[in-house]
């Protein structure tokens, strides 16, 4: 397709225009799904366990790690204005808020998301979908809606560990190794986190991030060509639109939730 | 799942949709500066601004009636100018007076105009006289200092028993 | 009023089916008899298996009617699509078996979504299906253990799980060695006679098809250029057929894709070639 002529543009616009309708319809009719999707829970209980229990390690050990790094970087910051039991504080509002879902959103993505587009993806180049459809059997049904639910189950739960690691993380940095005082750290957190306000937020974009990450894994893989390379780009396609949309949705949810 | 003849308009509604989200997003995070009312220009100068910035409130009585619209320093008389976009509706007369006020303790600062008794108004591109600088903290604290060793001076120093 | 059945099956009326301006068929009337085995042949890319896809609803021809059991398949709503389909069987050409379930469970699947069978029920079942393709020690293996000839009798026994009356085979015995092409012909006959199916089968491979069909369609230019039995489409007069089914290498359908003539290319007159390889003149 060329640039100056505006025929091109004109179809190629037009193109992209249906495919953002057909993605959004295939998300309405993923939504309504839940009902049937849940009352076959074994198959949404399996796609949990490879979607959720195969991150954990990444996810886990990504929040110890993010919380070493802030303990350290919080220290020296906060010291410098004499506020170094603030460390607690700063360490959970910033995972809590934002790190926690952001970074376990992006991570999911990358794992997650990538071995659910490549997973459906194989299956439509080796016409198991098509076959799945001659059995009359719904493949969006039967295998896109419980992976796609189990992606929303699974992500506010893996931005809580990571959280929690973080925390942990920043503890062992902030209180075993510089020294900062245990019972500050704690307290400090116990009074300057609201449950509603900052965990309640932070939970509510992690399922939003887990609807956009899952749906859009789901979709690339169902809409990828059946070709090796086809499934290889649309892996591709997935992480980096996913990575987009979560830090977009983030800014807008962002200004919606925590405007003084 | 079936191509629908309908899915180029669903795309178009999705577009639509997400610009009247971030739309609403940004508008109640008061990142928008969507001003509509008409406003008329009038320059200040003074001494020392302090913390004021571009777009900081103009406000009479407590309400917003206008914004910072620039700063500049004039160094012919060695005074910061400042040009301040007024709204149309509210008209000020001629002798009003500015100050640059702070919001709470430690809070932003802003430009207050108390109304004189003129009986024209000020109109575009008027410079108004009545200025009263920024507080600076330093300033204060050092003028506190200075008082307190004067009058350490004059009054003897108590004996010790 | 219930419609009185018909000996076929299958029919197609005046179907035209293509791709934006690539047209695969091109006005096509072919029936299919009820109970027997259909060969469908013809040159790669004719459309033999666009014609399996347009049977099974998968795909919308754009103009024309496509008869399942008298009734229109492109004007079906989901439910009556649904229940259209419950009535196939379709047999992909490497068998598309579900990778991540073992043979069992692959042939168990179609029981264990529309039916509601107990596990008991559905063990005979599955075990007797997979008797019947000879592969009832193979239940628990995995399909990227089993053989493409294996791979194909698996998804032959999902593809009769629930005894349906229309087995369609896209290719079954293309790529596989010559045993397994014998077994799956037997089995494909075998299997028709016993269940009372009704069979359509797309292939290339001219001896084995010639001996189990009861009836071969040709295709040809998207439209049906020979049908009948086996000896009336060997014996046909129409030069298209005969460089088929003799396996001719040159006939209507030419051995030279289009090109530039010979002169241009070698002779005198081709320029570069020359100048590159310092042919003398």
């Amino acid at each position: 397709m060329t640039w100056y002529k505006p025929a091109d543009v004109g179809f190629a616009t037009r193109s992209k225009l249906a495919d953002l309708g057909y993605a959004a319809r295939l998300f309405m009719r993923l939504l309504t799904s839940i009902v049937p999707t849940f009352r076959r829970f074994g198959l949404v209980r399996d796609q949990l366990h490879f979607l959720g229990n195969y991150s954990l390690a990444i996810i886990a050990i990504s929040g110890l790690f993010v919380g070493f790094v802030f303990g350290l970087q919080g220290y020296y910051t906060l010291q410098r204005y004499g506020s170094s039991e603030a460390l607690g504080l700063l360490v959970t509002l910033s995972l809590v808020r934002e790190l926690g879902p952001v970074v376990t959103a992006l991570l999911f993505a990358g794992r997650a998301g990538t071995s659910l587009t490549a997973e459906i993806g194989l299956m439509k180049a080796g016409e198991q979908i098509s076959v799945m459809e001659m059995m009359a059997v719904d493949p969006i049904q039967r295998v896109l809606a419980p992976r796609f639910w189990a992606g929303v189950v699974a992500m506010p739960l893996l931005a809580a560990v990571f959280s929690a690691m973080g925390v942990i993380g920043g503890w062992v940095v902030g209180v075993l190794m510089i020294g900062v005082d245990s019972g500050s750290f704690w307290s400090q957190i116990q009074g300057g986190v609201d449950v509603w306000q900052d965990v309640g937020n932070g939970v509510i974009k992690s399922v939003v991030f887990g609807l956009t990450v899952t749906f859009i894994a789901v979709y690339q893989g169902f809409e990828a060509q059946a070709t090796p390379e086809g499934v290889a780009s649309a892996t591709t396609r997935t992480v980096v639109v996913a990575s987009l949309a979560v830090l977009g949705l983030d800014f807008i949810l962002t200004a919606m939730m925590f405007t003084i | 799942m079936q191509r629908s003849k309908n899915d180029v308009w669903v795309g178009m509604f999705v577009i639509i949709g997400a610009v009247a989200i971030l739309f609403l997003a940004l508008q109640s995070a008061n990142l928008l500066s969507l001003n509509f009312q008409s406003t008329y220009n009038v320059s200040a100068k003074f001494d020392n601004v302090g913390g004021l910035k571009p777009k900081a409130a103009v406000r009479s009585g407590g309400v917003v009636v206008g914004r910072v619209e620039s700063m500049t320093f004039d160094d012919k008389t060695f005074q910061a100018r400042v040009t301040l976009a007024l709204e149309s509706r509210y008209a000020f007369p001629k002798d009003s007076s500015l100050k640059i006020l702070t919001s709470g303790l430690l809070g932003e600062q802003y430009i207050g105009i108390e109304a004189g008794a003129a009986e024209t108004n000020l109109v575009a591109g008027d410079v108004i006289g009545a200025t009263q600088s920024a507080v600076v903290l330093e300033n204060l604290i050092s003028q506190f200092l200075f008082s307190k060793a004067a009058d350490g001076a004059t009054t003897p120093a108590p004996e010790k028993k | 009023m219930a419609p009185t059945p018909s000996s076929s099956l299958v029919e197609l009326r005046n179907v035209t089916f293509g791709y934006g301006e690539r047209v695969i068929l091109n006005d096509l009337s072919l029936s299919v008899p009820r109970g027997k085995v259909t060969a469908l042949m013809g040159a790669s890319g004719g459309g033999k298996t666009t014609i399996l896809r347009l049977i099974g609803g998968q795909i919308r021809a754009q103009s024309g009617q496509v008869l399942f059991d008298g009734q229109d398949v492109t004007r079906m709503d989901p439910t009556q699509m649904y229940a259209a389909r419950r009535r196939m069987g379709m047999l992909y050409q490497f068998g598309a078996l579900f990778a991540d379930m073992s043979v069992y469970d692959n042939v168990a699947f179609p029981l264990r979504e529309h039916t509601d069978l107990s596990p008991e029920m559905i063990h005979d079942i599955v075990l007797m299906k997979l008797n019947a393709v000879g592969l009832r020690g193979a239940r628990d293996m995995m399909p990227s253990a089993l053989s493409g000839g294996m791979a194909r009798r698996v998804a032959l026994a999902r593809a009769i799980a629930l005894d349906p009356e229309l087995v369609m085979y896209d290719e079954p015995f293309t790529g596989i060695d010559p045993i397994s092409v014998g077994t799956s012909a037997r089995l494909v006959r075998q299997l028709n006679d016993t269940m009372g199916l009704t069979s359509i089968f797309v292939s290339h491979e001219l001896e084995q098809t010639f001996t189990i069909a009861d009836h071969v369609i040709i295709l040809a230019n998207g439209k049906v250029a020979s049908e009948g039995t086996p000896q009336d489409v060997l014996h046909s007069t129409d030069p298209l057929v005969y460089q088929y089914v003799n396996a001719q290498i040159d006939g209507p359908v030419r051995f030279h894709y289009p090109a530039t003539s010979v002169e241009d290319d070698f002779g005198a007159h081709a320029g570069v070639g020359h100048q590159k390889f310092g042919v003398a003149r």
